[in-house]
Formats: C-alpha cells, sequence, structure tokens
C-alpha cells in the first residue's frame, strides 16, 4: 500500500486499514456488480487478466525500457497451448495420440500454468534474441511483425496438419479446476453461492496480487535497477559492467512470462480460443494501458489497465440504449466507438500527460536548500 | 626505478591503433600505469584521449593493441567485461541515469560485483536480503566519500553540476575498479570545485585505487599527476613527468601553435 | 517461365505501389526520426474518397470515360490526403517534437486508429468495389498477361519517381529538404523555414500515398477502412531495406520487395512441397524485414537520418 500511496509511509496504522480496505472492495466487488448480471464480473475477471498483461508488459517496455508492440503473441502462445492441451483438439485430428491418450488431453492446469510460462519465455528468448539490440522503433516494428506473424501462423495451421484448426479455433477447452472443484460450475459453501464467473474473478484476483507482489520484487532488485539504467543509458549502463544484452533478454523473457500465464487463464475461462482475440489492436491496447497508466510506475499501470479493460464495458451499456433512445437506431457501433476512444486517448494524454495519468513521483533537489544554492537543475 | 618483485603496472596498453574512415585516431598508443599512480592523458582537442578511453573500456574495437590489466592480458571487446576485470569510467558528458536517484545510481555500480538473481528477488532469500543491505549500505558510504550523501534520495538529473560529477565517479568507485578512469572529471567545474576535486581525487589515490586521467586543465594536471601522456593527432608526442612534459617543446608547439621565430625557435617558452 | 513473367510483372506492379508509399515514410523519418504509422492509414482515406467521387461522378454524368473517372479520383484523393496530413502533423507530431521518442509513436498509432475507426463510420465496415474503369482485357506479353491497369501502375509510378528525383536533386526546395534532414537547425541558420520544409515534405508523401492508394484499389477492385494497414507495413519494411531516409533506396527497396513478395508468393508452394500456401504471402515481407534489421540495420543503400546533436 506504501507503493501506491508513498505518504502513507509514516502512518502505518492508515497504511493497514488502507490495505484491508480495498481488499475488502475487491472481495465484495462481485457481489455488487453482479446485481445487474454476470456481464459485469465477467468485465472484472478480464480486467483482473489485463491488470497481469499490462503488468508484463510493463517490465519489457516500463522497467527496460524495449518498446514491444508483438506482446500479444505470447499471451497467444499461453492460450493456445492450454487449449491444445486441455481440449479434443488433438486427440479427435491425430488419432495415435487419440490411441496414446483414451481419455483425452485433459491435463491439470498446475501442469499446465508452469508449461505455458516456460512455453513462452521460450518463445521470448527465441525472438529477443536476434532484436533487442535494435534501436527503439525499429524493435517496435519488428514486434509488431512477429506478432502478426504468429497470428497468421495460427490462422493458417490447419492444413496440412491440423495443429490450430485455424480461423475456427479451438473449442471445448477444459475449464480449471482445484482441488477437485471446477471453476465452471456454481460453488455451493452453504451461506452463499459462488456462480462460476466469481469464482475465476477470484482465482485472477489472487494471481494478479501475485503478479503485483512478483513486479514490487523485481522492481526494488539488483535486477530492477539494472533494467532502468539500461533504460535510462544504455551505453551507461554497459560501461558500470551490466550485461546489457542478457538483461534486456531476460526482461523480455520474464515479460512472456507473464503474458503466457494469462494466455492460459483466457483459455480456461473462456473454454474457446481462435486467432481473433490475439490481433495487433490487442498488443495495442495492452500498451496504451501501459503507457497511458504510467510506464513504468505499477499502480500507475494498474489503474491504466483497470480503466481501459472497464470503459469500453461501461461504454457498451450505456452508449447503445443512448443511442437507441434518441435516435431510434444505433449510428456509432460500441466497439467502433471503444476504438475511436482508445485512438483518442492515445493522443490526447501524449500530448498533455506524456508521463501519464498517474506516473512515479519525481523526487528533485529543492534549490533553495541546495548547498551553494545553484539555481535551477544543471547536467 | 625497478619495478618491485612482483608488481605488473596496473595497466599496459601497447600498440593500440584505430581508424575511423580515412582519419587514424590513434596511431600507436601505448601507456604503463602503475599502482597507485594518478596517470593524465593530455592533448589538444580532437587528439584521441576520449578515443583512447572508449577503446580502453571496450566501446571502441581497436584495429591492434594488446592490453593487461594487473599483468593479466584482457580483450577491451565488450564494455560490461571490461568493467567486470576492474576498469571503470566516468564519461565527458556525464552519463548519469538521469530518472533514478543519486542512490540508486551509485547501487547500480554495485551490479557486478554482486550477483542475487530474479528468482532471488522474487523469492526474498535470505541472501538476496543480506545483498541488497550490503549494497544499499556501500553505496551510502561511497555517496559520503564523494561528499553528497545528503542527495542520497534526490533524482541524478537535479543535481548540481559539480555534484553530478562527483557522483560519477562515486558511481565509477562502487565497481570497485583497479583502475578509475576519469575523462575530463574537471570540466565545467569553477576553482573551488576544482580544488575539491583534487583533494577527492588524492585521497582516492591514498586509499589505493590507480586513476587514469583525461584533462585540459594543465595546473589540475601538473599538480596531481605523477605521470603524464601527452597526445597529438592520435601519436603521442611526449611522456614523463608534469616537468619533464611541460618544458618538452614538442609539447608546446603542440597547444600553443607552430610560430617559430627567426632562429627556428618556437615562439612561445612556458607552458600557461 | 511463364509464371516467372507472370510474377515479375505483378512484383513490378506491387513494388511499384510499395515504392511510392515508401517514400512518404521514408522522407518523414528523414526529417524527423518518426514512423509515421498513420501513413498507411492517409493511404486508406484517399483511396476511399476517390471511390466515393467516382461513385457520384458516375451516378451523375454514366457516359464519362474509365479514365478520366480515375483522373477525378485521384484529383479528389490528393488534396484530401494532403490535408489530413498536414493537420496530424500540426496537431499530433509538431507538439512532441522534443520529446522521449516513445511518445510521437504512440501517438502516431492513436491517429492511426482515430482514422480508421473515422473510416468506419463514414463508410461502412463492408468492403467495397472499386469499380473497373480502365480497359481490362489481359495484353498478352511474353507468355504472360497483362493489364492496362497494371501497366498504368507501372508507369505513372515510373513518372512520379523521376519527378521526385528531379525535384529533390535539383530545385531550390529539393536542397532545402536536403539539409533539413541532415541537420534542421543549421539549415534553418541558413534561412530556411523548417517547419515549412517538414510541412512540405508530409504534403508530398501525402500526395503519393493518395496516388498509391487509388492505384492500389483500382488493382485490387476492393477498398475498404483497414486497407491501408498491410500495404503500409509492407512499404515501411521497403524503406528499410532500402535505407531509411534515403530517397532511391526507397524508390529500390519497394521494388525489390515487390518483387520478393510476389515471386515468393508464386513458388512457395513448389518450395515447400505443399506444407505452406500462398496466404502466407504477407509473412514474406516481415521475414525481410526482420532479416533487414538483424543482418544489414542501415539497409541497401546506407540510412541518412537527421543529425540530432
Amino acid at each position: 500500500m506504501t507503493l501506491f500511496f508513498p505518504s502513507l509511509r509514516n502512518k502505518p496504522a492508515a497504511a493497514i486499514a488502507a490495505t484491508f480496505f480495498v481488499a475488502a472492495v475487491l472481495i465484495a466487488a462481485p457481489f455488487i456488480v453482479g446485481t445487474m448480471g454476470n456481464a459485469g464480473v465477467r468485465a472484472l475477471a478480464f480486467a483482473a487478466l489485463y491488470v497481469m498483461l499490462a503488468l508484463g508488459l510493463n517490465i519489457v517496455v516500463g522497467f527496460a525500457g524495449l518498446l514491444d508492440l508483438g506482446y500479444i503473441a505470447f499471451y497467444a502462445v499461453g492460450a493456445y497451448m492450454y487449449a491444445l492441451l486441455a481440449s479434443p483438439h488433438l486427440t479427435s485430428n491425430f488419432p495415435a495420440l487419440a490411441a496414446m491418450f483414451p481419455q483425452g488431453f485433459h491435463n491439470s492446469i498446475w501442469m499446465v500454468i508452469p508449461l505455458g510460462a516456460a512455453v513462452a519465455a521460450f518463445f521470448g528468448v527465441v525472438l529477443g534474441a536476434p532484436v533487442l539490440k535494435l534501436r527503439g522503433d525499429y524493435l517496435a516494428i519488428v514486434t509488431l511483425g512477429f506478432g502478426e506473424i504468429i497470428r497468421i501462423f495460427l490462422n493458417n495451421l490447419n492444413a496440412p496438419l491440423n495443429l490450430t484448426n485455424g480461423p475456427q479455433g479451438i473449442t471445448l477447452i477444459d475449464p480449471v479446476k482445484i482441488a477437485g472443484v471446477s471453476l465452471a460450475r456454481t460453488l455451493d459453501l452453504g451461506f452463499v453461492k459462488l456462480p462460476s464467473v466469481y469464482l475465476y474473478y477470484y482465482l485472477f484476483l489472487i494471481l494478479t496480487v501475485i503478479t503485483i507482489i512478483v513486479c514490487i520484487r523485481l522492481q526494488d532488485s539488483r535486477l530492477g535497477r539494472a533494467w532502468m539504467a539500461i533504460r535510462e543509458d544504455d551505453i551507461a549502463a554497459k560501461a558500470m559492467g551490466i550485461n546489457v544484452r542478457n538483461v534486456k533478454l531476460l526482461a523480455f523473457a520474464l515479460g512472456a512470462t507473464f503474458g503466457g500465464v494469462s494466455g492460459t487463464m483466457f483459455a480456461a475461462f473462456q473454454g474457446f480460443v481462435s486467432p481473433e482475440s490475439f490481433s495487433l489492436m490487442e498488443s495495442i491496447i495492452v500498451l496504451a494501458m501501459v503507457v497511458l497508466g504510467g510506464l513504468g510506475h505499477i499502480p500507475g499501470v494498474i489503474l491504466g489497465a483497470v480503466l481501459l479493460s472497464l470503459f469500453p464495458e461501461l461504454l457498451r451499456h450505456t452508449v447503445v440504449p443512448v443511442q437507441e433512445q434518441l435516435f431510434g437506431r444505433i449510428i456509432i457501433d460500441a466497439e467502433v466507438l471503444r476504438m475511436m476512444l482508445y485512438g483518442l486517448a492515445m493522443v490526447v494524454i501524449m500530448l498533455y500527460r506524456p508521463k501519464g495519468l498517474w506516473p512515479a513521483p519525481e523526487h528533485g533537489v529543492n534549490p533553495s536548500t541546495r548547498d551553494g544554492a545553484k539555481a535551477g537543475a544543471s547536467g | 626505478m625497478s619495478a618491485a618483485a612482483g608488481d605488473a603496472p596496473v595497466l599496459r596498453a601497447a600498440g593500440v591503433n584505430k581508424r575511423f574512415g580515412g582519419l587514424q585516431a590513434l596511431a600507436d598508443v601505448g601507456v604503463t600505469i602503475r599502482r597507485g599512480q594518478i596517470y593524465g592523458l593530455i592533448g589538444p582537442n580532437g587528439a584521441g584521449k576520449t578515443t583512447f578511453f572508449n577503446v580502453l573500456t571496450g566501446l571502441y574495437t581497436p584495429d591492434s593493441g594488446s592490453f593487461e590489466l594487473g599483468g593479466k592480458p584482457y580483450s577491451p571487446s565488450e564494455p560490461h567485461k571490461v568493467a567486470e576485470a576492474g576498469i571503470a569510467r566516468t564519461f565527458q558528458n556525464i552519463r548519469l541515469f538521469p530518472e533514478m536517484t543519486a542512490l540508486e545510481n551509485v547501487m547500480v555500480g554495485r551490479h557486478v560485483r554482486t550477483r542475487a538473481t530474479a528468482l532471488g528477488a522474487v523469492l526474498r532469500t535470505p541472501s538476496q536480503r543480506a545483498e541488497e543491505k550490503a549494497i544499499r549500505a556501500r553505496a551510502l558510504e561511497l555517496l559520503d566519500y564523494v561528499g553528497i550523501r545528503r542527495y542520497a534520495d534526490f533524482q541524478a538529473r537535479t543535481l548540481a553540476y559539480g555534484d553530478q560529477r562527483r557522483l560519477e565517479i562515486a558511481r565509477a568507485l562502487a565497481t570497485d575498479p583497479k583502475l578509475l578512469a576519469l575523462d575530463e572529471p574537471a570540466a565545467g567545474m569553477n576553482a573551488t570545485e576544482k580544488l575539491s576535486l583534487r583533494e577527492l581525487l588524492s585521497h582516492i589515490r591514498s586509499d589505493g585505487t590507480t586513476i587514469l586521467l583525461i584533462e585540459h586543465d594543465v595546473k589540475l594536471v601538473m599538480g596531481l599527476c605523477d605521470r603524464v601522456t601527452v597526445l597529438d593527432y592520435g601519436k603521442i608526442i611526449a611522456e614523463g613527468t608534469p616537468a619533464e612534459v611541460q618544458r618538452n617543446s614538442a609539447v608546446i608547439v603542440a597547444y600553443l601553435g607552430g610560430a617559430q621565430t627567426a632562429t627556428g625557435q618556437p615562439a612561445a617558452q612556458a607552458v600557461p | 517461365m511463364d509464371t516467372f513473367i507472370q510474377q515479375v510483372i505483378n512484383g513490378l506492379v506491387l513494388g511499384s505501389l510499395y515504392a511510392l508509399i515508401a517514400l512518404g515514410y521514408t522522407m518523414v523519418y528523414g526529417i524527423l526520426n518518426l514512423i509515421n504509422f498513420a501513413h498507411g492509414d492517409v493511404l486508406m482515406v484517399g483511396a476511399l474518397t476517390a471511390l466515393t467521387s467516382i461513385l457520384l461522378l458516375k451516378a451523375q454524368f454514366p457516359d464519362l470515360p474509365g479514365w478520366l473517372l480515375m483522373v477525378a479520383g485521384i484529383v479528389v484523393a490528393i488534396p484530401t490526403c494532403v490535408v489530413i496530413s498536414l493537420i496530424i502533423e500540426r496537431v499530433a507530431y509538431r507538439p512532441l517534437r522534443g520529446a522521449p521518442r516513445l511518445a510521437p509513436l504512440i501517438t502516431a498509432i492513436g491517429v492511426s486508429i482515430v482514422l480508421q475507426t473515422v473510416a468506419m463510420l463514414v463508410w461502412g465496415r463492408n468492403y467495397m468495389t472499386f469499380p473497373s474503369l480502365l480497359p481490362s482485357e489481359p495484353i498478352e506479353f511474353f507468355g504472360a498477361t497483362v493489364t492496362v491497369t497494371k501497366l498504368v501502375v507501372i508507369g505513372m509510378s515510373a513518372l512520379i519517381m523521376i519527378g521526385l528525383m528531379v525535384l529533390v536533386n535539383r530545385s531550390k526546395l529539393g536542397r532545402a529538404m536536403r539539409a533539413t534532414a541532415e541537420n534542421p537547425r543549421v539549415a534553418g541558420l541558413m534561412g530556411v523555414d523548417p517547419n515549412l520544409v517538414i510541412m512540405i515534405t508530409f504534403a508530398i508523401g501525402a500526395s503519393l500515398a493518395a496516388v498509391a492508394g487509388v492505384m492500389l484499389a483500382a488493382t485490387y477492385s476492393v477498398a475498404h477502412f483497414y486497407m491501408g494497414f498491410m500495404p503500409g507495413l509492407k512499404a515501411f519494411t521497403a524503406a528499410v531495406l532500402g535505407g531509411i531516409g534515403n530517397i532511391p533506396g526507397a524508390m529500390v527497396g519497394g521494388l525489390l520487395l515487390g518483387l520478393i513478395e510476389a515471386l515468393g508468393a508464386g513458388y512457395i508452394g513448389e518450395l515447400t512441397g505443399g506444407v505452406l500456401g500462398s496466404h502466407y504471402q504477407d509473412v514474406f515481407a516481415f521475414i525481410v524485414l526482420c532479416a533487414v534489421l538483424i543482418l544489414r540495420p542501415s539497409g541497401l543503400l546506407g540510412e541518412r537520418v537527421a543529425d540530432r546533436a
């Protein structure tokens, strides 16, 4: 909590109270929102997923300063990996596998998460190794290219061997099972009934909290400082003994890992994956969450992710009925409006608050207290 | 004057050549620096001093040359390996990490001598926590040593110019170098600041770190350095103690121009 | 052999279009160190405005010859694109000239998205047919078939590129552009107004994109709100391939990329024994991009970027 509000550093009682308050709100949220139907809780669950994605991308773009426009590729890798290992697709297309696994592919989520992380990390290393030395905008375009290449392959690898089922995607993906309890069914705890959406929301919430803790620990560590040094001046970083190439690769791979794990969760939650969910627009949206929220500042990134994922949902529920009321028909599709607002937000926020909505607080020397009272910052 | 038995020079570079397109930036340059010395590298602008620095520290690849650090050969191919081997440098135009605090800047200097990994950081293992404490303590110590402890939590870009130079030195010292290579540390400083810089550098030398120094301020160099090499147009034109070099006619010509009197002697006699 | 010639011709057509678009990217990058992400969408706006005006004219004057309609379309597209491009420069790029590089990249992406969504609103999301305006009987050419449209594309692009080279190398404006591209501040000291030169650069790029957009729509007989994305990305690849900031480089890069793509798409089936089909065509451009950036980032003819000291 003190990370979010540094002014609380000296008031431990207030900090603890704030933490409990936030925790209470987060736990109660689905019940409050759920009164309007499950769609709201679904939106909350997706918000949590986006927070994880944004934090992962923040390691790459915010901490290490590497421009990645194809981040969604790792999300896709994680999602498809889970889809292949926990659905009937492979067994129904490859009789040899069906023979080897007569019960079909049903792999425990606890095996698939580490596997998804590992595969995503592998892709991160393979994609990152040749390109991380490129300068900023070039790196952006190349990563964009990679993201598109992966999407094209996912879309076309249905012939001659049907690996990904092409544009139709893979369905009937197993839900998450924890200790024998399937998250796809309503959980009856006696005093309260938790529908499947609520269960997934809580799972994602826990994973998000873990993600936040991991990111904070990375940030305040030797590695985190090395990333920031590279971001600020990679020549000086090299001169101070940092192996810039490996450290950049580590950022890329770790970011990929977060993407991959989020992807497996997404596949389990939705029960279905298709290449459409992994377009360039998605990569851009996650990047927007990081940059508009506050590049490199964990609370800002969380804010950006929550705002940019929930706001379109709100739009959908207001803009459409309002238009129907006013004009009798829909002039601006909610989808189009959502995209347009993303674009406008990117332009407007960069023009007026280029450091994001909630950037890291600055701490500069107060000129009047500086020895010798030299006027103004120099250098 | 013989070297003490087994006392290899801290740095020995020889036969260094570097060409950029049509320009021979360095022609057969070399230095030998002994432990505990403050060694000066001077010469007019464009003589190749920073180029030589960049070659020594791995930012440029030389066309030829041999390099030894503490008696052991090293290949200046990658800057981070050079830092690991024990040469730490500062930059002519100050290259701090501007958005990071002064303390964080120096803590980055400790990177090369510490080992905590990503996993250790995430799990907050006891050894990682102990190392973090040690890094922080040493960084504060170094900030104190160079005299800017009070600015520890301020962003580096907000420090006064002279303090930024000190910060860069502190950061370089954090790498526990065998050789501290400073590129014009006194540039832009006024007389008072230069005096306290001189004290700091003497202090560093007496605490056991060898220093290689590029400087334009002749008074500073003469007062501080044990030995000096003079470069002009990429070639060594003089080498020796400051007093010897000061009297060398080629040096005088290089700095003041080649005006000659009727007898063919250079017109100027003394270096200011 | 027939396939070869056919694909070479297709490659030249595609390549000429890429070259025209790439010139816009390369000139802007040379002066501002900025990837004008919205350039492909400017092309799209040109194509769609041309389409609308052509359809309107056709409805009013059904007897107008096809080529005249085509010219009319281009005449409408060019000023539209120029105006939009100048507005974008003024509103989204100029205020961020000194900012860290990430900021203008994000605004550029934002502008691109806004253009696409506005196009979606104005023209709808569906693919629209671009009418066939030039005679479409195929012409035999060494065993391959060629249409008038394809010849026009190749011919018009060649003329435009020659014209541009003359402008840049032989005119006062061209000198001013080259000076600003190398060192804007010093150019300013010599009496060149860098803002004006930058605006002219954007205007020229936009005009080329307008022509390319109309030609693209005419060649493939289709236009829609997303049509600028892929050609834009590939044209950027071409610019990098030739050497970013390098005007002849963009032309060479464009033609080369077009040929690589056409020949690749034509032969990939054979090359991979049927495993990979021609819908992997887009991947070629990306592979070229990655290969160039990794192996020879300065491009074939060398990059020419402003000295931002």
